[in-house]
């Protein structure tokens, strides 16, 4: 099939370098502000209060976290409002030694998958571990957020710093 | 419902390197022009064009199927593109069958194109915004994070030793050698030199991870009458199935990929396949990560659950195993321009099926290859079986 091949022409970083080939640049310049929407608008809400909250569909019993308006198993309604703890067990993490564009972390960052205590098993949410031995982590640990003080609270995700092994280390 | 049968008469595509001089538009014609060329046909002969391509970000590229759609032979004809993420490779000939078998056309041109390179400093700039705009992204996710995630509860669910895993590197980087167009092809790569190259996002390293590829794939598929006229060995389309999961990705079980297996219940009830491990003889599952090709092969029911890295480390899956799997050398070997990774493993299918592989060519007589794809928020599986 060596015939099928075409014999593409390969760049190397010093062609660039040595101006040996011609190119163009863009910076886009593109902002967006997103409506939070109803589901997530009210998380936000409860977040800044330091609180975490889902949504129940009332067909399959499903208590949600992100919550949602929809139940995307039933495609119904999902508009009964749940309180959910802000402690949970660790479904799978990881280490991470790098940036997005691949530079180099000294520390590891600790991304972690937490299940949430009060919504249905395995009902898990991305977010971050903190003040823990990365060496000491676990699937299966049990964690709890670490929340901003009040004040510094904007709706936000991030208004939980991250998760700690609950009981402490 | 009768459908018209559905051949693959002719394939071709460019090398697959780190960077390419040729634009996306140049890629496209160089693989198309190849394509038309081995089965000896001209765009005259072209009913509708294909073009399966990542999202505009990676280009910076507005309606960029308008853009690559006269280096795909679009010109004055009816083109559609089709994107479902990494899936695309595989998707975008499943598209070629349907607008075949539905009677509307008798000749489609399907070509993927990809050129990673231009985004800068790094294509996973393009890649963040997969992440959920509200609870996810304000994290400052990196795109490997989601990989690690999931390649640790994988090893964490079945205890998994991660020296298992790296053989499927090895053997892809081996294989791809033998290909004409890999990038990253490697004769001489040992288990040792993966599992000691630099931990990225623990549990996954360097030399787990496919490289960001430019390139270019290409094929022909006909309608039965015009199969027959064009070729004496065409591949028939004998399967497809296309299954998508949920976005809410981290409420999943990570460990198994369902939408996997429902992709594959599609594509084998329809080639009437029962005993997929028997009747399947070449498998092509998306290996953007080593363990991946694991995890799929676990979601194609070709091995049980857990199963797949023991047997690969058994020499199962190599090229002259029991079931060879990823004989091209995959993405880890040939590289990971997305779109057309995928469909390079379907161009591999045909080659093999039709004995014209080369140096790579599995032994004994396949008749019967699968080729599989994957992508978007680890949620979409995308299937196709091949017949000699």
């Amino acid at each position: 099939m060596k015939e099928h091949v075409y014999d593409t022409t390969y760049l190397r970083t010093r062609d660039f370098e040595e101006g040996k080939v011609l190119f163009e640049t863009w910076d886009p310049n593109a902002k967006y502000t997103w409506d939070a929407g109803i589901a997530i608008g009210k998380f936000f809400q409860e977040l800044k209060a330091g609180r975490l909250i889902g949504t129940q569909c009332l067909n399959c019993q499903r208590i949600m976290v992100p919550p949602r308006m929809f139940c995307e198993h039933c495609f119904l309604p999902a508009d009964a409002w749940v309180p959910v703890e802000d402690t949970g067990t660790v479904v799978t993490f990881s280490l991470c030694y790098v940036t997005w564009d691949m530079n180099r972390l000294e520390e590891p960052q600790i991304p972690a998958v937490v299940a949430i205590d009060g919504a249905s098993p395995g009902m898990g949410i991305l977010h971050l571990l903190g003040e823990v031995d990365p060496k000491a982590v676990t699937i299966g640990m049990s964690v709890k957020a670490v929340w901003k003080p009040a004040e510094e609270r904007t709706g936000s995700i991030t208004d939980i710093r991250y998760f700690k092994p609950l009981g402490g280390f | 419902m009768s459908r018209d049968r559905v051949a693959v008469v002719g394939a071709g595509m460019t090398k697959f390197v780190r960077r390419a001089q040729e634009t996306g538009k140049e890629l496209a014609w160089e693989a198309a022009s190849k394509a038309l060329e081995s089965c000896e046909m001209t765009l005259d002969d072209i009913d509708a064009v294909i073009i399966g391509s990542a999202p505009e970000a990676f280009d910076g590229v507005h309606m960029k199927s308008e853009y690559l759609s006269d280096g795909c032979g679009g010109w004055g004809k009816p083109v559609i593109r089709g994107y479902v993420g990494g899936g695309t490779g595989v998707f975008s000939p499943i598209q070629g069958w349907y607008h075949i078998a539905s009677g509307l056309f008798d000749t489609v041109l399907v070509i993927c194109e990809e050129k990673m390179s231009s985004c800068q400093p790094h294509p996973q700039g393009a890649f963040l915004t997969i992440f959920d705009n509200f609870t996810e992204r304000p994290l400052q996710p990196n795109l490997l994070w989601i990989f690690a995630l999931e390649m640790n509860a994988y090893m964490t669910r079945y205890g998994l030793d991660k020296r298992d895993i790296a053989t499927v590197s090895v053997k892809n980087k081996r294989n791809a050698a033998d290909h004409p167009a890999a990038l990253l092809g490697d004769a001489n790569i040992t288990v040792d030199d993966v599992l000691n190259s630099e931990v990225l996002a623990w549990p996954v390293q360097r030399l787990d991870v496919s490289p960001v590829t430019d390139g270019a794939v290409a094929l022909v598929m006909c309608a039965e009458h015009v199969a027959r006229r064009v070729t004496n060995k065409p591949v028939w389309v004998e399967g497809v199935g296309w299954n998508l999961d949920t976005a809410y990705w981290s409420s999943r079980d990570l460990s198994y990929p369902v939408y996997v297996e429902e992709a594959a219940r599609m594509a084998y009830k329809m080639a009437g396949i029962t005993e997929p491990r028997k009747q399947i003889h070449i498998a092509e599952p998306y290996d953007p990560f080593d363990y991946k090709e694991l995890h799929h092969l676990e979601g194609l029911m070709l091995f049980d659950k857990g199963e797949a890295p023991r047997a690969a480390a058994d020499g199962v899956t190599q090229r002259d195993g029991d079931l060879p799997v990823c004989p091209s050398g995959g993405l880890l070997g040939v590289g990971n321009p997305i779109a057309a990774a995928g469909m390079m493993k379907v161009a591999e299918l045909f080659w093999q099926l039709r004995g014209e592989a080369g140096a790579r060519q599995v032994p004994g007589t396949p008749k019967r290859g699968l080729a599989q794809a994957w992508g978007d928020l680890m949620q979409v599986g995308t299937v196709i079986i091949l017949g000699a």
